[in-house]
């Protein structure tokens, strides 16, 4: 080919491509386009390892027997109402001491048109509380634990009987794991290995949910229809989501500033405090219920097993500068409390404040005047948050002769290093679907040695106000039980709070009807394009 | 034959690597069922998971397993993505493959002429530009070259569709012939689709081939200069043949050799290392796929990356020495 006759065929081709543009306008006002930093891994909430994104995957395809309502937080943003259970597939339901026993919606159907039936709610419940790891566990909080607790009564009404009275029985079955699956088509899929179906499940959907899969192409999209046959309530406004893998925050960012996406979660703060001030994009930012960042202190290890230098540290920390210069003021302060604690809802701030002064007498007081050297771990995976914090703690705390030295830790090997226990000072996050105070306690500040009790607090004290607590039926004494071990755990501060993170989700002004969920994730039922 | 003989020398690293790479992972700190168990898993959870996933038993015996799987072309399941490793690697690789030729071809077709002028022209301001390009090159990360082309291209002068990965969220993905979604666009007659993926193309490929134009040019530059300063190119000229004919025919094609050998090399880098770019560009190809499986300690997809790359750097020697051979007929393949 000559290079004139090359140069000819190019600029046609050029032509062409500049005639040929996709105009697909009218459809863009049914479809959302979400973007987060990672995708699905499984579609199946009891699958092994699911990560978050699946939670919202499968929280959208399935249905549960019961919900939660809605209200309007501080800010008079629509927030999930922990209060108010309202059915979802199931009508109504009669609660009584021994069982509770659901009417299954007569006309609720699975997305291949099969009707649900009581059999399918028994055995996706048999299912969750057989096949181990996460839904075994979680059905347990709610004391939901053997398959002859459902009992099918008739197609359309299906029994749960209480092994023991628990007030969190009912709202167990509102979180993710509960889902109704389509038995008939799953068992086509079991085996004799896998009678619970669980490979098929995984990258296949069963449900009855407001959304159906489209296409899952794993680590890069997922794109839902809606399911018009939906009963479970109103019909959703959005025909079509399409949820891409974006793993850059960078790009993410961009897309919504350019306004080619609608709606975009895991910002880092930085990014979520200047979207905000920008104006251009809308920022919704809700404190996570029950979740705490903070500061864990081995109360096995010297010098941290004297309580005086625990709370020696608690007065060292720069609260203030954390909050404005490593987080962006994207986060509930949770520390400079003055008065006493009047309300269990938890997390609630702590009464220390930024004084170096008193945090050296203190430390003169436990007789380390002289300083100490300590190391300071935390988890790189959330690197974003947890560097900066952990550069202003190890500079304030020089200020008090406390030597830190930062020790990264790579997000795999975290959970491994932090469930050993050995560490004698690290920064972490917790936070817990089920907002009730003792169940906070019960995983942190708990003698039983959970996992998330890195300190290695040990309190008999604490364990009976807890143990308590938990199966209290008088309400003003569950309230007194509450008060005394959140007023416990400041006073022998195994545990440093800092502030409540926020789940930030940043949107087009055109989004309307974002609702946060416990899930930590996006329902695509609530929102809509105007 | 020869190709043969040639092919049967690389089955001893092939081994090798299959060894190393099953240690190798098993040493990797991390422990993949703590992870897969999440944030709120029981000890219990935890030992149940380890069982299902077959950590809990002795190394030999876990190596006899993935041999035999891997006698049935089997490479295992990827833990964070839930599917098995060689679909995936037989999706991603195309498309990692396919950005890093058309970084290729740009960089060629920008680094060969550019280090032929600079060559023939020594301290002339296009060898400077030269210079200046290759120093550039080099000491730009790709990644930064990305973000820079993102935000200059896309978000300030929005010229450039978002970088969203290989397609925009309104076009679909072509039949699927080759897995090079230009090629198959054309075969399918789907010029949309042609456009929609090239459009995507070609700021991560510009901003790899930024990268690889650097050793490239250098390469081209330097033996070109060895070549016209030689004996049979002084006797070209004193034989009075055309400007032309001496640059791009004598000389060129005895310099060529040294500039094959460096494309290999950046080639197989290019494919193995575009994981910033990819991650840059929400690029769905094998780099970022590796590093994602690397932090959840995610075993199986590290052994077929690895592997999968072990192969690819057998064809690719394989293939640069056929090519050496067609160059230059004194180069023999010897086994």
């Amino acid at each position: 080919m000559r290079r004139r006759e090359f140069l000819k065929i190019a600029a046609a081709g050029v032509a062409a491509a500049a005639y040929i543009r996709p105009v697909n306008a009218q459809s863009r006002k049914d479809t959302l386009l979400t973007l987060s930093e990672n995708g699905p891994n499984n579609l199946d909430i009891h699958g092994v390892g699911t990560n978050r994104p699946g939670y919202e995957a499968s929280w959208n395809t399935y249905d549960r027997l019961i919900s939660y309502g809605v209200k309007k937080d501080e800010n008079g943003n629509d927030h999930y109402d922990g209060a108010k259970m309202q059915g979802e597939l199931a009508e109504d339901w009669n609660l009584t001491d021994s069982s509770v026993t659901f009417h299954l919606r007569k006309d609720a159907k699975f997305h291949d048109g099969t009707p649900v039936t009581a059999n399918d709610v028994k055995w996706s419940f048999d299912r969750a509380v057989t096949v181990g790891g996460l839904p075994t566990f979680q059905m347990k909080a709610g004391s939901l634990e053997k398959p002859e607790q459902f009992v099918v009564v008739d197609d359309h009404t299906f029994r749960v009987d209480f092994i023991r009275k628990d007030r969190l029985t009912l709202p167990d079955m509102a979180v993710p794991v509960p889902i109704v699956i389509n038995s008939g088509l799953a068992k086509k899929h079991a085996t004799d290995q896998d009678p619970w179906a669980m490979e098929w499940l995984k990258n296949n959907e069963a449900g009855g949910g407001a959304f159906k899969i489209d296409k899952w192409t794993p680590g890069q999209e997922v794109t839902y229809l809606r399911f018009d046959d939906w009963k479970s309530g109103p019909l959703p406004k959005l025909q079509r989501v399409i949820w891409r893998t974006i793993p850059s925050a960078g790009n993410r960012r961009a897309l919504m500033e350019r306004g080619d996406a609608d709606i975009s979660i895991d910002l880092p703060p930085k990014d979520v405090a200047e979207l905000a001030a920008g104006g251009k994009v809308k920022v919704v930012g809700t404190p996570i219920e029950n979740a705490i960042q903070y500061f864990d202190m081995n109360v096995t290890m010297a010098p941290f097993d004297k309580v005086k230098v625990r709370q020696a540290i608690a007065y060292a920390i720069p609260y203030q500068k954390i909050m404005d210069a490593a987080m962006f003021g994207r986060g509930k302060p949770m520390f400079g409390r003055t008065g006493p604690l009047t309300e269990i809802d938890w997390p609630q701030p702590s009464p220390y404040t930024t004084d170096l002064a008193k945090a050296k007498a203190l430390l003169t007081e436990a007789g380390v005047g002289e300083g100490f050297e300590t190391v300071l771990s935390f988890d790189l995976g959330a690197a974003v948050i947890n560097e900066p914090i952990c550069e202003l703690v190890q500079e304030s705390l020089a200020q008090i002769g406390v030597k830190v030295t930062l020790n990264k830790i790579p997000g795999a090997n975290w959970r491994a290093e932090f469930s050993k226990k050995t560490l004698p000072f690290s920064a972490n996050v917790f936070g817990g679907w089920l907002t009730v105070p003792e169940y906070f306690f019960f995983w942190n500040y708990g003698g039983q040695n959970s996992i998330f009790n890195v300190a290695n607090y040990k309190s008999a004290e604490m364990d009976k106000l807890i143990e308590t607590a938990r199966f209290e039926p008088d309400p003003a004494k569950y309230k007194q039980e509450c008060l005394d071990f959140e007023n416990l755990a400041f006073e022998d501060v195994p545990r440093i709070p800092i502030f409540q993170p926020l789940l930030d989700v940043a949107m087009q002004k055109n989004i309307m009807g974002y609702r946060y969920w416990f899930v930590r994730q996006l329902d695509y039922r609530q929102l809509e394009k105007v | 034959m020869v190709v043969l003989r040639r092919l049967a020398s690389a089955l001893p690293s092939i081994a090798g690597v299959i060894v190393v790479t099953f240690l190798l992972t098993r040493a990797l700190p991390g422990d993949p069922a703590v992870y897969f168990a999440g944030p709120a898993a029981s000890e219990q959870a935890v030992e149940e998971i380890r069982h299902k996933l077959g950590f809990d038993r002795s190394l030999p015996v876990q190596f006899i397993g993935y041999l035999k799987d891997l006698a049935h072309g089997n490479l295992g399941n990827s833990l964070s993505t839930g599917q098995p490793v060689s679909q995936e690697l037989l999706t991603r690789l195309p498309a990692s493959a396919e950005l890093t030729f058309l970084a290729l071809f740009l960089s060629v077709s920008i680094a060969v002429p550019l280090g032929i002028a600079a060559a023939t022209r020594p301290g002339s301001w296009i060898d400077h530009t030269c210079r200046i390009f290759t120093t550039a090159g080099v000491s730009l990360p790709v990644f930064f070259t990305g973000l820079l082309l993102i935000y200059v291209f896309y978000y300030r002068m929005g010229w450039a569709p978002a970088p969203l990965g290989r397609l925009d969220i309104y076009s679909s993905a072509p039949p699927f012939y080759t897995g090079f979604y230009l090629i198959d666009s054309l075969i399918a007659g789907d010029f949309e689709t042609f456009r929609a993926a090239l459009s995507q193309l070609v700021l991560p490929a510009f901003s790899m081939a930024i990268f690889s134009l650097a050793p490239l040019a250098r390469v081209t530059r330097a033996s070109m200069l060895a070549a016209l300063g030689s004996d049979f190119v002084r006797t070209a000229k004193a034989g009075g043949l055309s400007r032309a004919r001496i640059v791009y025919v004598y000389a060129f094609r005895n310099a060529v050799l040294p500039v094959i050998t460096t494309l290999g090399m950046v080639f197989s880098f290019l494919l193995g290392a575009n994981v910033l770019v990819e991650k840059v560009f929400a690029w769905p190809g094998i780099g970022s796929y590796a590093i994602e499986a690397l932090i959840a300690s995610d075993y199986a997809p590290v052994q077929g990356f690895v592997l999968t790359m072990a192969m690819l750097y057998v064809l690719l020697n394989l293939g640069i020495d056929l090519i050496y051979s067609l160059v230059d007929p004194r180069v023999r393949i010897t086994a």
